[in-house]
Order: structure tokens, then sequence, then C-alpha cells
């Protein structure tokens, strides 16, 4: 690829006790770009979103992020450290603070982007918390017109039906300004019509020069919106390349369809 | 934000000033000073386990140290109770965040129980560090607090008047607090600590934040309750109080402002009112908790319960 890089896996390796989650995993993601890591249940999808995020860290390899000039380390970063960094995230099985208001979720997602501390909490004649509070009450109101889901502002995230869930944590995600979202399963349980309302919505976050990496199990969702697939299985990449021509790979083949269907 | 809910504060406080003026005897005095001292102390709980989601149960530790530093402040050094009050607080505050350092990584019925163990020791040391803190005898002689000829004197009211004035500046700091960003990111740690840190909440920071505030106020409740006493000994600090103190802020209901003080005053006046019942006071006290928890397990004003707390993700 000749585009800029944002993030460069180098040999990432993850192993559980005697399984190996993941060996020796490298790929780059540029700038600007959608980018899909697919692969059969089991295969480390989940495991490759949660060594960039810093839930889990990985036994050997590299992770950089950042353009090559200021590239950082994410290996033995915290979640919050390399959320600070520009990378938001979405949970395969949706984790949003089910008590709070959808509002108060996604008012969450500015956390990064803020910085009163207690203090402005206490002393109410700092200005500070007023205009952050505002700017944050801003960019929340936009981005849930935006995703469509501002008549349920004040309505607890638990009560939501799943789409909707799967839109407030989105939302949550992008209240962070990320440099690159990670978005783990964002079509499953979605109906036909959501699922072409989020292929647009993608294509429009990469217009406005959002890096995305997705993972997804719908090819009918993976193959128009990426610009490039990964596909591992087994924890290993079996191969990469454009969704034209890693839909002709033999190997993907062999592992989605098994050894006959060659 | 939405419009916040505070609007209870000023009247109730107000009502709370001037009922010394009604005709309480100096014993029914005594106990309301005593509710206001409890509610200081449930304020400040709620903060680290209706707030930030930590159940302590060594939370008399921090009301030990915050009356010790007092005591010893005033006794050693010589210093006027108005300079006792926030120094205890800022000691406390302290303590609560360096004892939270070493457990602050376990979580739900594990922190329980090493919080439970560090109330002990703190009470355990206290008891034996007699040069300092007098042992098991405690330290007698406090000086009460004096505003310029007027000395506070054993009389309850005017310390009444002084806890109810610190409540309600605490209780005004706390429902801010709870809006605040911080606020906002200790609900979200509270529910969810994996999807808390992923959107950048050092979730450590947050939870030694929570313990500092919370520590505070125990401390200045602490500083208040030796000057009022005179005395302090170890057994005012016993694992019995914490466990009164978390009583009191889960009936009134985790994370509310208003149901700690509110479960606070039910719960140091009831006893006193179940007098007559003499040795079955503790019996029909235990049975109303019970019932209580039965048909209202979020608490009087609470939108979660403790099993929330317990099985934090």
């Amino acid at each position: 690829m000749p585009d800029e890089s944002l993030l460069d896996l180098k040999a990432v390796t993850k192993r559980f006790g005697g399984v190996t989650a993941l060996s020796s995993v490298s790929f780059e993601v540029s700038k600007g770009k959608i980018v899909s890591v697919i692969g059969p249940n089991g295969a480390g999808k989940t495991t490759l979103f949660n060594c960039i995020s810093g839930v889990l860290r990985p036994e050997e390899g590299q992770i950089g992020f950042g353009l090559k000039k200021t590239r950082d380390s994410l290996v033995g970063c915290a979640p919050h450290e390399i959320a600070r960094m520009g990378i938001a995230r979405t949970f395969q099985n949706i984790r949003l603070f089910g008590q709070q208001t959808v509002l108060e979720n996604i008012l969450t997602g500015t956390y990064v982007r803020t910085e009163a501390g207690l203090l402005d909490a206490v002393w109410p004649w700092t200005r500070r918390a007023h205009q952050e509070s505002h700017w944050a009450m801003d960019k929340a109101m936009r981005l849930m017109e935006r995703l469509e889901i501002d008549a349920l502002a004040d309505r607890p995230a638990k009560a939501l039906s799943y789409g909707q869930q799967r839109r407030v944590e989105l939302a949550r995600a992008l209240a962070s300004d990320p440099e690159m979202l990670l978005l783990d399963e964002p079509a499953a349980g979605l109906t036909v019509h959501e699922r072409q309302a989020l292929m647009d919505f993608l294509r429009a976050l990469r217009q406005e020069g959002l890096t995305i990496l997705l993972i997804e199990h719908d090819m009918k969702v993976v193959m128009p919106v990426s610009d490039w697939v990964v596909v591992l299985d087994h924890g290993a990449k079996i191969a990469e390349g454009t969704p034209d021509a890693v839909q002709r790979h033999p190997q993907v083949i062999e592992a989605y369809l098994g050894v006959a269907a060659l | 934000m939405k419009k916040q809910r505070r609007d209870w504060m000023p009247w109730t406080f107000l009502i709370l000033a001037v009922l010394p003026f009604f005709p309480f005897n100096s014993y029914q005095i005594d106990v309301m000073a005593n509710a206001a001292l409890y509610a200081l102390l449930a304020l400040g709980l709620n903060v680290i386990v209706g707030f930030a989601g930590l159940l302590h149960l060594g939370y008399a530790a921090f009301f030990a140290i915050g009356a010790y530093a007092c005591a010893f402040l005033n006794l050693n050094l010589g210093y006027p109770f108005w300079i006792c009050l926030p120094v205890s607080a800022a000691v406390a505050g302290a303590a609560a965040v360096l004892l939270g350092l070493p457990v602050i990584r376990v979580r739900g019925d594990y922190l329980a129980i090493v919080t439970l163990g560090f109330g002990e020791i703190v009470r355990i040391v206290v008891t034996n560090l007699e040069p300092w803190t007098g042992g098991p005898n405690g330290l007698m002689g406090i000086g009460h607090p004096m505003i310029g000829r007027f000395n506070f004197g054993v009389d309850s009211r005017p310390y009444y008047w002084l806890l109810t004035a610190l409540l309600a500046l605490t209780a005004w700091i706390c429902s801010r607090l709870r809006r605040s960003r911080i606020g906002l990111a200790w609900a979200a740690m509270k529910e969810d600590e994996l999807a808390a840190g992923c959107l950048g909440m050092d979730t450590t920071r947050l939870k030694l934040m929570a313990l500092g505030v919370g520590g505070a106020v125990a401390g200045m409740a602490g500083s208040v309750f030796a000057a009022k006493q005179g005395t302090v000994t170890p057994d005012s600090f016993d694992f019995i109080v914490s466990v009164m103190i978390l009583s009191m802020v889960i009936l009134g209901g985790l994370g509310s402002v208003r149901g700690a003080i509110v479960g606070a005053v039910i719960l140091s006046i009831t006893p006193e009112l179940l007098r007559e019942f003499a040795v079955y006071r503790m019996l029909i006290f235990g049975l109303l908790m019970i019932v209580l928890m039965r048909v209202r397990p979020q608490g009087l004003f609470g939108a979660s319960s403790l099993k929330r707390v317990l099985h934090a993700r």
C-alpha cells in the first residue's frame, strides 16, 4: 500500500497458557482507509482488538500507532493511555453503561477531550468546567442527531433495542474525536435496513478522514466498504489484499468452506 | 446538563438550622447532633461506595484518623480547633489515598474484605501506639472550639449547628461532584471498568480521588467528634461503626445525596426511639432493616442495589 500507515503491527503474538491466540500477526493500516479483519470463529480477531486497545498485552511483537515521525508503541500501555492517543473502540457484546442515559453514555466519550478535575467541580467560579461541559454537550447533541438517536437522549441505555444500543456505542466512541476507530462486529444483530445505514455511515466517516479497523462476519458488509482485508485463521494471518483479491485467495476459501470446496 | 436536583437543599438545611430553637431537651439535641455527625460520615462514604462503586468496610478508620489527628494537634502543638479541622481532613484524605494504593486492584467483595482488614489494622495500631495515642485509654482534654470569646463547651447545640453547616457544605459539594465530569466517570467506572478504561478513564486515579474525598469528609467529622467529646478512645471506631455508616448509605440509596442524609438520620434516631424496648432494641432495629431491604433493595432514594457493586464487571 502506498499510503502512509497509521497503525503498524509487527509479529504480534498472544498466548493464553498453551493456546496461541495470535501467532506473529503483521499488517499495516493506512490512514483514512477502512481495513477489515475477517476469519472464522476463534480466529483471534477480538484478541487482536484487545491487544491493540491495551486490554491484553501481547507476549511478543510491536504495535506502533501514529504517522511515521511521531509513532508511539502501544505494547505495555494501559487502555486509558491508548484511548488518549486517539484510538476508540466498540465491543462485540455492546458494553454501554446501562443505568445511565443515552446522553450520559455519549458524554463519557468526551472524557478524554476534557480536563476538568475535582476542584473544577467544587469551585463554582471556574470557567473551564463550564465551557468544557458546554462543548461536550454540544458534541453529544450533534452526534445524537447524526445517528438519529436524539429522541432517546434521556432513556437509560439498557432500555434500548439492540440496534439502538449499537448506535449509542458508536456515538460514544466517536465522541472522543478519535483518529482511529476499532469496530468489533458492528453489524451483528442488525436488520438489513440498519446494516445498509451502517455501511453508508462508515463510508461517510472515511470521507471525513477517519481510519477504521473493522471486525466483521458479514461479507455483504465487509466486501463493499473495505479498502483492504486481512484474513486470520487459527491466530495466523493467511492472506491480505483488496476485497476482490482476498475473495479469490485459495487459502481463504479453504478456511471458510473447507478443502472440498476447492 | 439536566436541571440539577438540588432544590431541596436550601429548605432542608434552613429547617435543620432552626430546629434547636424548639423546646428540645439537651439529650434530644445531643441525639440530633449525633445524627448530623453520622449524616456527614454517610455523605463521605457515599462518595466511595455510591459514586465510585468501591465497597469499603473500613470507613471508620478515616473517622479515627481525623479524630486522633485533631486531638494530637490540639494537645501536643496547641493548635485551635479551626486549624485542626482542615488539617485533620487533609490527613484523613491522604491516609485514605495511601491505604487505598495497595488494595485498589481488587474489586467487589474482595475489596470489601481487604478494606475491612485495613480498618481493623488502623484501630489496632491506634490502640497499641501508646505514646502517641494514649493506647486503650485514649487522649483526654481536647480543647473545645472557640469563636471569639465564645467557647462551644459541653452543650451540644453549637456542635449541632457546626455539623449542620458542614453537612450543608458537603451535600452541596457532593451533588456538584456527581454531575461533574469526574462524577460521570465514577458512574461509568462503577458499571463497567473495562469499558471505562477504553474510554480513556484512568480508573486507578478515579478510585483514589473518590477515596481521598470520602476520607477527607470522615476526617472532618472525626475532628468535630474529638472536639465535641473532649476525649477520643479507640473503641469509638469499632468495625460496627463502619457497618453502621454503610447501612445508612445503603438504606438511603447508593449514590443519592439526599438518601445518605435521610438514611443516617433514620438509623441514628431509631435506636434512641426504641430505648423503651430495652433489650429488644437492637432486635427490632435489625428486623426493620431486613424488612426494608426486602421491600426496597435499592434503598429509599437509590437507583442501584448493593448487588451491582458486589458483582461489578
